[in-house]
């Protein structure tokens, strides 16, 4: 497709940010509102019961801390994507975005499996309240990441054909985002007890 | 469409690194079971972590001055829910009124476990 045929809204730049840039900065401070509510509503309340320490205990620390790793290694391949596009090699961003997405797929494989011990133990949404926080601020945080990784796959078919390279860093921040957002999920959920 | 280089690209695998060494000092520090050591390792080292996310990762250094502005007002927003609910939340009594149901969850426990 040739820009003169792309909607105006595509190539136009009245701020001095393309607008799919633009718009992606928009999206990420409505989830900054979002998860900043959440999180604050969580904190408030983590304060006003401390024996929500003894449910805290229960979460698998280990598995916190391995997607983290995950996601800050997942966070790296999507920066290196977005140099690739930028050096215009659309094959090795799409490359390193397929494997941006392998890292949310491992990411949510252990998330699946910390649900499953969590609910055999007996700890599910309606247990209390540090466990309706935990499943909502996870299970939100998890659409995020396979809406992520969907979204990716997209950008990245097209990258392979050097086509709209411009989405791979608005991709990218998209998922840095992701990744504050959990940074700041493993020690509230996982450390803090 | 091609994109256009905005951004000087720093060396992204020493930052990756310094990032997993934070995450490695979060959890070592958490195990030492001292509140203080704890409290700095998970929220001290979480909030260097997102500062060197957004700084390195999302640019967010060398982007428009109004889009840190963008994005500090939504996080002053949170700080404004934050300031006008938690004093309801986090005490349980005041001056004249008492919350009972949450003194009674604090003394039930935590959690109910559903077998």
């Amino acid at each position: 497709m040739s820009a003169s045929a792309k909607p105006i809204a595509n190539t136009r730049s009245g701020t001095g940010i393309p607008t799919a840039r633009l718009i992606t900065w928009w999206v990420i401070a409505s989830e900054i509102v979002i998860f900043g509510g959440l999180l604050a509503s969580y904190i408030m309340h983590r304060i006003g019961h401390p024996e929500w320490a003894e449910s805290a205990s229960h979460t698998i620390t280990w598995a916190g801390a391995f997607n983290t790793f995950v996601l800050l290694t997942s966070s790296l391949c999507a920066v290196l994507a977005h140099k690739a596009a930028d050096a215009h090699d659309g094959p090795k961003a799409a490359k390193l975005l397929r494997l941006t997405s392998l890292g949310g797929l491992i990411f949510l494989g252990v998330k699946a499996f910390e649900w499953t011990a969590d609910i055999r133990e007996g700890f599910v949404l309606s247990s209390g309240g540090f466990w309706a926080f935990y499943y909502t601020l996870t299970g939100l945080h998890g659409l995020h990441v396979l809406a992520g990784m969907i979204i990716m796959l997209f950008v990245a078919s097209d990258a392979a054909k050097n086509q709209e390279l411009q989405r791979v860093e608005c991709i990218g921040l998209y998922w840095h985002f992701v990744d504050v957002v959990w940074i700041f999920l493993f020690p509230l959920l996982y450390i803090a007890r | 469409m091609t994109t256009e280089a905005h951004v000087h690209h720093p060396n992204y695998v020493k930052i990756w690194a310094i990032l997993v060494v934070l995450l490695i000092v979060s959890v070592v520090g958490s195990m030492t079971h001292i509140r203080d050591v704890v409290l700095i390792a998970a929220f001290g080292v979480a909030l260097v972590k997102a500062y060197l996310v957004a700084k390195n990762f999302m640019h967010v250094n060398v982007e428009k001055r109004w889009v840190p502005y963008l994005l500090i007002v939504c996080l002053l927003f949170v700080v404004i829910l934050f300031a006008g609910v938690a004093p309801d939340v986090m005490k349980h009594s005041g001056e004249h009124w008492v919350n009972h149901p949450a003194n009674q969850s604090g003394e039930s426990g935590a959690a109910t476990k559903h077998e």
